[in-house]
């Protein structure tokens, strides 16, 4: 606590610097440029990109709802709208194939393994920040390090180890990988929120009594909600998102999760597979889009908080 | 009266040395190690177990059902002569040094226009990031159909405005597929570069461009002399993040050309799934992946000393 106060006040730079920057709301000198060179110079470019970005999706949305004739034919109909929009491709999708029961595996998958992996990384990050153990620098170092190792020089040695385990073609081969995937980043994610958490806090509960597990479970967990809430969305995103270790362990059309079901097994020589295909895309995409659509703000500080911390 | 609440109090609760498990309970490193169980499970035994497998089974000639036996340096002399390993590997340093740098000055310029003053900034932003949330393979699955040899949206509007008379073959034509594969990565790629490089660009103060123009700086200047030193370290850290996962990507390519057409898109992490899992040989898909490992290094190493320079810029103490 001392040293913290002792810090502060060793440097003022970075506390004047702190203060101007969030005092200064004002606009800077955006007021000297003028509409026009505004809509050449900023609208305009934008405005392309934005289109970019966005495109792929308006294009997914409507093949899913065009009628099959209107489908492939761009001569007729014009291929930018639709007037008379059908909702058969997701009605088969829905009845015909075992599309729910991907949905609700994904679901189950990204729910569980996120579960796990925030709880290990909690306790992980706390003992790293506060418990202060002997290395705790070099094993958060080390955790840092299994952050950058990607899942694609992973996947063909877990494959054996899976097996070994007997984990193969169960939803455990998925439980239990996908954390190594995420334990690094939400704790190294937790750990930048924890630290943040004044120790005074701690030491009074310290002294009032309270055990270590008092204290996290009491006081830090609570005033690290907003923390929880980006890495829990963060990492069921990146649960959803995973595909090699799903194409990987699982064999069975049962098991299988929304990514890898489509490309595996929605994937079929019918000239009209698109509206189906798009239609999968689509209802895949928004359980994720809805839950970013809550929580933008924690989901960007998770991000840029995992990347700069 | 008085004393008789003194000796109730006194009664109450005699002072106990703390015994040897008191002691324990408090020790640090003692309770750091049990807090590190869960994780240090997970990490170990699928993390850096697999890991190390991996190495050694790069120098064994194991088969899906058959473990190997070790054959030293084969796999990679092996490797060493076959003509679709050397393309995968210019395939991947191509795609991922074109990908990465555009990613870069295409984010870096979307993240300079977000921060300017905008109406509906925050929805836009929002917005911005979509692409990046939507999981890969199904925004890969809306570029296949996009990408489409007959019935693509490009090809059609391009030959509308007379740009063409004959539809683009995307994935079909060596080139063209590397370019199709590389723009999607891009599309990809660019909201994470933007997003997060905009979370730096906020934390510069505008007074510093004030204070620049005064001195007569032109606005190439005020970006080169100050956003581009205060943002370097972000920098660094974002591209060796963009870089890894670019290198390492395959879920793109396997969704949309499979390594197609004629093993012209392989990265190396397609072709080691080919080789490992579908081929059924372990140890040459391992000694693929493997042979990843050094530039992963690279890239791991320029992170590390870009977070060095963030301390040493901020002066703060390592905590």
């Amino acid at each position: 606590m001392t040293d913290l106060l002792a810090q502060k006040a060793a440097d003022p730079k970075s506390t004047l610097n702190a203060s101007t920057a969030a005092a200064d709301h004002s606009d800077g000198m955006s007021y000297l440029n003028n509409l026009p060179r505004r809509l050449v110079t900023l609208y305009l470019p934008l405005g392309i990109i934005l289109v970019v970005l966005l495109f792929p999706f308006y294009w997914m949305a409507l093949t899913s709802i065009k009628p099959d004739e209107q489908l492939l034919d761009f001569e007729k109909y014009s291929p930018f709208w639709t007037w008379n929009p059908t909702f058969k491709h997701i009605a088969k999708l829905l009845f015909d194939t075992d599309y729910p029961r991907w949905l609700w595996n994904t679901m189950l998958v990204a729910t569980c393994a996120t579960a796990i992996s925030i709880g290990a990384s909690v306790l992980a990050a706390y003992a790293i920040v506060r418990l202060r153990y002997k290395g705790a620098q070099w094993v958060g170092g080390a955790i840092f390090l299994a952050y950058l190792v990607p899942p694609s020089i992973l996947f063909i040695p877990l494959s054996t180890v899976v097996f070994q385990y007997g984990l193969f073609d169960t939803p455990f081969a998925l439980i239990l990988t996908y954390p190594t995937i995420l334990i690094p980043f939400s704790t190294w994610l937790l750990m930048g929120y924890f630290k943040t958490i004044p120790f005074e806090l701690e030491e009074c509960a310290l002294i009032d009594g309270a055990s270590r597990w008092q204290i996290l479970v009491k006081i830090v967990l609570p005033l690290a909600i907003p923390g929880l809430i980006s890495a829990f969305i963060f990492c069921f995103t990146l649960c959803w998102n995973e595909f090699i270790y799903a194409l990987t362990f699982i064999s069975s059309t049962q098991y299988k999760t929304v990514p890898v079901a489509i490309v595996t097994a929605l994937v079929d020589g019918d000239i009209y597979r698109w509206g189906s295909l798009m239609a999968g895309a689509m209802i895949g995409s928004l359980p994720l889009v809805v839950l970013y659509a809550f929580f933008v703000e924690h989901y960007v500080s998770a991000m840029t908080g995992a990347v700069k911390e | 009266m008085t004393d008789v609440v003194l000796k109730s109090r006194l009664d109450k609760r005699p002072i106990q040395e703390p015994t040897a498990w008191d002691r324990l309970m408090v020790n640090r490193n003692w309770l750091g190690l049990w807090f590190m169980v869960p994780a240090a499970i997970f990490l170990i035994l699928f993390l850096a177990y697999p890991l190390g497998l991996g190495v050694w089974l790069s120098f064994t000639d194991a088969k899906i059902g058959r473990s190997g036996e070790f054959i030293g340096l084969e796999n990679y002399e092996w490797l060493s002569e076959d003509s679709t390993f050397i393309t995968s590997v210019f395939n991947t340093i191509l795609y991922t040094t074109v990908a990465s740098a555009i990613k870069f000055a295409v984010g870096l310029y979307l993240a300079l226009l977000l921060n300017e003053r905008l109406p509906f900034k925050a929805i836009l932003r929002a917005v911005v990031l979509i692409p990046f949330i939507v999981p890969t393979v199904l925004s890969a699955i809306a570029f296949w159909w996009i990408y489409d040899p007959q019935f693509s949206i490009i090809s059609w509007s391009l030959r509308k405005m007379g740009f063409i008379t004959e539809n683009i073959n995307f994935l079909g034509d060596v080139w063209n597929a590397r370019w199709s594969v590389i723009f999607a990565n891009i599309w990809r790629g660019v909201p994470f570069v933007a997003i997060t490089l905009l979370a730096g660009l906020q934390t510069v103060s505008p007074s510093l461009y004030e204070a620049a123009t005064i001195d007569g700086a032109t606005p190439w200047q005020r970006f080169r002399f100050i956003t581009y030193p205060l943002l370097t370290p972000i920098i660094a850290v974002v591209m060796t993040f963009s870089v890894l996962f670019t290198f390492t990507d395959f879920q793109l390519i396997w969704v949309m050309t499979r390594g197609g057409p004629v093993n012209a898109t392989h990265l190396m992490a397609t072709l080691s799934y080919q080789r490992a899992i579908l081929a059924g040989s372990l140890g040459e898909g391992a000694a693929i992946s493997t042979a990843m490992i050094p530039f992963l290094l690279g890239a791991i190493l320029v992170s590390w000393f870009g977070l060095q320079r963030r301390k040493w810029q901020q002066g703060e103490s390592n905590d």
